[in-house]
């Protein structure tokens, strides 16, 4: 049986957060009613002319930058050419031959090993409108245009076609979305179409030099759409060239209710943009200065990031990893360390208890409700013995329901752990003496028991004795 | 007194020493509209409410002691394709009928901040693409000389309103020729300003690259004023440069002693007819006796002039009138069964010929397999013509030629053929390739029609050309001539 390689790029859009639009001065906000973030210049009203935001250009060439991109010197915008209702000027102005960055890459981890990954190239665009159906865009009786998004700017990323799996892609757009994240320039989120993804899947016997024809995949809109999507593609790929078939150069859209890619339109239907340099805009000349600038400006990216937790905080490269996947996570967690320096444990609180009810409430780490520094605390009264392990898991959901600080919640419920020998004493005395089998059994070389009154001992004491002590107290008494 | 007939600088005097007013100024200057207008169709659309209103503010100001610029008062027409706030624009095409901008182009604010009328907005070739304004969606606009002819184009309308007397000065736009081949064949002062000095925010794209806003005038005086009025950087345009405007009154100098003119050779060579070269010649040994040195020169690369521009004007026309598509504004074709049938339905009937042509021309060769063999040939081209000049303006001030080869014809002559059309701007279209300033200045009659000469410049030295111009003007009597209506 023929072995199969696969082969993705991806085409990632990412929308900079810059407070107006790309060409002119029109708020670049998401949402709003429709077309209320409008201006002659985004409406491509006759006469008007695009002044490129020099902000959109700086953004840009930071995102670069932490894609280990070259930036241009000489860079320019060109008119890609097409018709469709939500593009006012029936042009898009993006950048052809001259994009202002090319040549970078990043690493992906995938089986505790790292891959480089290309970036062909970077460069700017506008964003389009937005249509409106009434139901779907067949059946709908009229469409409406909502032009709030027109002229927002966008950056483009485009791989090289060094993905070598669903998984790699994946991860690949996970880091992607990391770096930008890490930058500043975007919140990428998925969901309000902030970063969008599409894919040029082929296959190839393994070991083959040549590429297969490839297919573009759109419309995945999570990243677990990319990694079905994806998988779908190559299997159904693999399945025609298995039947004798020859794939066809073509666009497919990924129809996520019916779990299957569907053909949109083959290559002879393919668009012929017409660039041209927009002669509106003039080249731009890139300072060095400006960019190195930019650079020294540069947060820590999260490789860096990883390295510094195992080096300085000597933590576990996977936990290294999962915490600074995200700039948000990961300034939390040290936030957290600053007040209470024992990193694998805040690591493992983080990484569990939260992440889990996080997970469960189906909020963000900027939006927990625990603030880092709370964390911190309740780690400190489990450290100094208040509470026990067991009751400082009931604390923190509490914490994580209602805000409040650990303490208070300590002191509203009387949670605070027995450590008085005596009160302890008392309660050992009085389930060994109520459970003679078990202390039997125990003597009798039973280890197990021991577990029993341990627990009787803890449930008897409301779970608020201290459990070392009361191991400490039963085995004294049995031995 | 025919105040219609009168300059701006003339009428500023008047103003200043209040023997006239503003409002009876702009009053006599509608008045010769209703008199001449059947005759001429200069104007699409009128403004008289306004400008007396405005007329009227000026008078205040003057009344009160306060300072006026030159050009407060002064009744102007604006070609239709620049943009006016709350006033129908049309860039005379029938898609865009009604269409009716919330902003003002920098221009026209510029001139209404300058205290200036606006009278009306005047006939074009439909998006500026043509040479005879017979290509304006709505009606043909006549040359006051001869009224079984064109007045030129696209800027048809302002040239024949300000030669007829229905505005004493206008504002047009020149991609190839459009300002000074109408002043040419209207025997007025057109200049087509240094790609950038004016700000394109708010005109109408034709061809980006080559598109340029100028004024007409009754002479060199009046264009030098114009000229300061509009000129200078707008930060809503990438394309204009940051510059000081000069001081252009100051060029207006009786004097081209030790100037150097070359006079191109290609650009009076067959083709020109004979009579339009004999009113150059003359206009060489004048300004030869007033003691500039005239000598021929080269610009090798003319013949190519024509064909570049009519690919890379109709490939960026091709792109910027997509735009007009019946979704936002404008013409919308009704019965559509969807939005392809939306687009194609509005666009086919809401562009004429010559504009449907030459986006046909400009979408082909923009594309794919094209685009090499033509756009990007057209762009080397141009670098080629633009060192033509780069090399002659080393050795000359100015270059001196015809404004058009022949003087203005007769409708319907030329319409249905579109090279003959084309050919009309032959002397003038390298000028925008090149991104210089060129001015047309009467300098003859050739039975009873005017002929233009055309003087072009370096890179913002629209000093220089006002100072030939001007020194021509002051040694000829071709610009007090007055048409007979």
């Amino acid at each position: 049986m023929t072995q199969y390689e696969t082969v993705i790029g991806l085409e990632v859009h990412v929308e900079l957060k810059t407070r107006s639009k790309i060409f002119c001065d029109s708020t670049a906000e998401f949402g709003s009613e429709p077309n209320t973030h409008v201006c002659p210049v985004c409406m491509g009203l006759p006469g008007v002319l695009p002044v490129v935001n020099k902000n959109v250009v700086e953004y840009a060439i930071r995102a670069a930058l932490a894609l280990n991109c070259r930036i241009a010197s000489y860079s320019k915008f060109d008119r890609k050419n097409y018709y469709y209702p939500d593009m006012p000027k029936n042009y898009q102005i993006s950048q052809y031959d001259l994009p202002i960055a090319e040549h970078g890459y990043l690493n992906i981890d995938v089986n505790g090993e790292t891959r480089r990954i290309g970036i062909t190239r970077l460069h700017m665009e506008e964003d389009t409108g937005k249509l409106v159906h009434q139901g779907t865009i067949t059946t709908t009786p009229f469409s409406l245009v909502d032009y709030n998004r027109a002229g927002v700017p966008l950056i483009e990323i485009v791989s090289e076609p060094d993905l070598r799996s669903p998984e790699e892609a994946y991860e690949y757009l996970n880091k992607l979305k990391a770096i930008i994240q890490y930058t500043g320039v975007s919140d990428c989120k998925m969901e309000e179409g902030s970063l969008r993804c599409d894919a040029n899947v082929s296959v190839r016997p393994a070991g083959s030099k040549e590429f297969g024809v490839k297919t573009e995949i759109k419309n995945m809109n999570s990243f677990k759409a990319l990694q079905k999507a994806l998988t779908y593609e190559v299997e159904r790929q693999i399945e025609v060239v298995e039947d004798g078939g020859r794939i066809i150069q073509e666009t497919r859209t990924w129809d996520e209710g019916k779990g299957v890619t569907l053909s949109m339109r083959s290559k002879e239907y393919a668009h012929d943009y017409r660039y041209l340099p927009d002669p509106d805009l003039v080249p731009m000349v890139i300072d060095r200065e400006w960019v190195d600038e930019i650079k020294r400006s540069l947060p820590e990216l999260p490789d860096d990031r990883k390295e510094r937790y195992v080096g300085e905080f000597g933590l576990p490269a996977y936990d290294a990893m999962v915490l600074t996947n995200t700039k948000e996570l990961a300034d939390y967690f040290e936030a957290c360390v600053v007040a209470y320096s024992n990193p694998k444990t805040v690591s493992n609180w983080v990484m569990g208890d939260l992440s889990r009810l996080l997970n469960a409430n189906n909020t963000d780490i900027t939006d927990c409700p625990i603030k880092p520094e709370q964390l911190a605390a309740m780690l400190q009264l489990l450290e100094k013995g208040t509470i026990s392990g067991k009751i400082a898991k009931t604390v923190f959901e509490e914490m994580f329901a209602s805000g409040k600080d650990a303490e208070t919640i300590v002191k509203e419920k009387g949670l605070v752990q027995i450590s008085d020998e005596g009160a302890i004493a008392a309660i050992v005395d009085e389930v060994i003496a109520n459970n003679q089998k078990s202390v039997e059994d125990f003597r009798a070389g039973k280890d197990r028991a021991l577990g029993f009154l341990v627990g009787q001992v803890m449930k008897a004491s409301r779970g608020k004795a201290n459990p070392e002590m009361v191991n400490k107290l039963l085995k004294e008494r049995l031995s | 007194m025919q105040l219609y007939r009168l300059t701006a600088h003339e009428l500023h005097d008047l103003l200043i020493k209040k023997e006239i007013s503003a409002e009876e100024l702009n009053i006599a200057v509608f008045d010769r509209i209703e008199n001449v207008e059947d005759k001429i169709g200069a104007y699409i659309t009128r403004t008289k409410e306004s400008a007396l209103e405005s007329a009227r503010a000026v008078d205040r100001q003057i009344r009160d002691g306060e300072a006026i610029t030159p050009l407060s008062g002064i009744p102007l027409a604006i070609k239709d394709n620049m943009c006016t706030d709350g006033l129908r624009t049309t860039a005379s095409s029938k898609i865009l009928s009604n269409f009716i901008p919330p902003y003002s182009a920098t221009v026209v604010k510029k001139l209404e901040a300058a205290g200036a009328t606006v009278v009306g907005k005047t006939n074009l070739d439909e998006f500026a693409m043509g040479s005879s304004t017979e290509n304006s969606a709505f009606f043909t606009t006549r040359n006051p000389w001869d009224t079984e002819r064109v007045p030129g184009g696209s800027s048809g309308g302002s040239a024949a309103a300000v030669c007829a007397g229905e505005a004493v000065c206008a504002l047009g736009s020149d991609t190839g020729g459009s300002i000074r081949q109408p002043a040419s064949f209207c025997g007025v002062v057109g200049m087509k300003p240094t790609y950038g000095s004016v700000s394109r925010y708010g005109l109408i794209a034709f061809a980006s690259s080559l598109d340029q806003i100028g004024p007409f005038a009754r002479d060199v005086t009046d264009c030098a004023l114009m000229l300061e009025a509009i000129s200078g950087h707008d930060p809503k345009d990438s394309t204009s440069a940051n510059y000081k405007v000069p001081d252009y009154a100051a060029s207006l100098i009786n004097d081209v002693r030790g100037l150097k003119i070359g006079v191109p050779e290609e650009y009076m060579a067959e083709g020109i007819l004979p009579e339009v070269r004999i009113a150059v010649k003359k206009a060489m040994l004048l300004l030869e006796s007033l003691g500039a040195v005239v000598e021929y020169t080269t610009l090798p690369h003319t013949e190519y002039a024509l064909p570049t521009y009519y690919i890379i004007a109709p490939a960026e026309a091709s792109s910027n009138l997509a735009r007009y598509d019946g979704v936002r504004y404008g013409f919308r074709a009704a019965e559509a069964v969807d939005v392809i049938d939306m687009f194609m339905k509005s666009r086919s009937q809401g562009f004429g010929p010559e504009v449907k042509r030459r986006i046909m021309l400009g979408t082909y060769t923009l594309s794919a397999g094209y685009y090499d063999a033509y756009y990007l040939k057209a762009l080397k081209v141009r670098t080629l013509i633009k060192q033509d000049f780069d090399r002659a303006f080393e050795k000359y001030d100015v270059l001196l030629s015809p404004t058009s080869p022949s003087p203005a014809f007769r409708f319907g002559e030329k319409v249905d053929d579109p090279l003959q059309m084309y050919l009309s701007d032959i002397c003038t279209i390298s000028v925008n390739l090149a991104g210089i300033p060129g001015i047309s200045l009467p300098c003859g009659f050739v039975d009873g029609m005017p002929v233009g000469l055309q003087l072009m410049g370096k890179h913002f030295d629209e000093g220089t050309l006002l100072r030939v111009a001007y020194t021509f003007e002051q040694n000829t009597d071709y610009h007090k001539e007055f048409p007979k209506l």
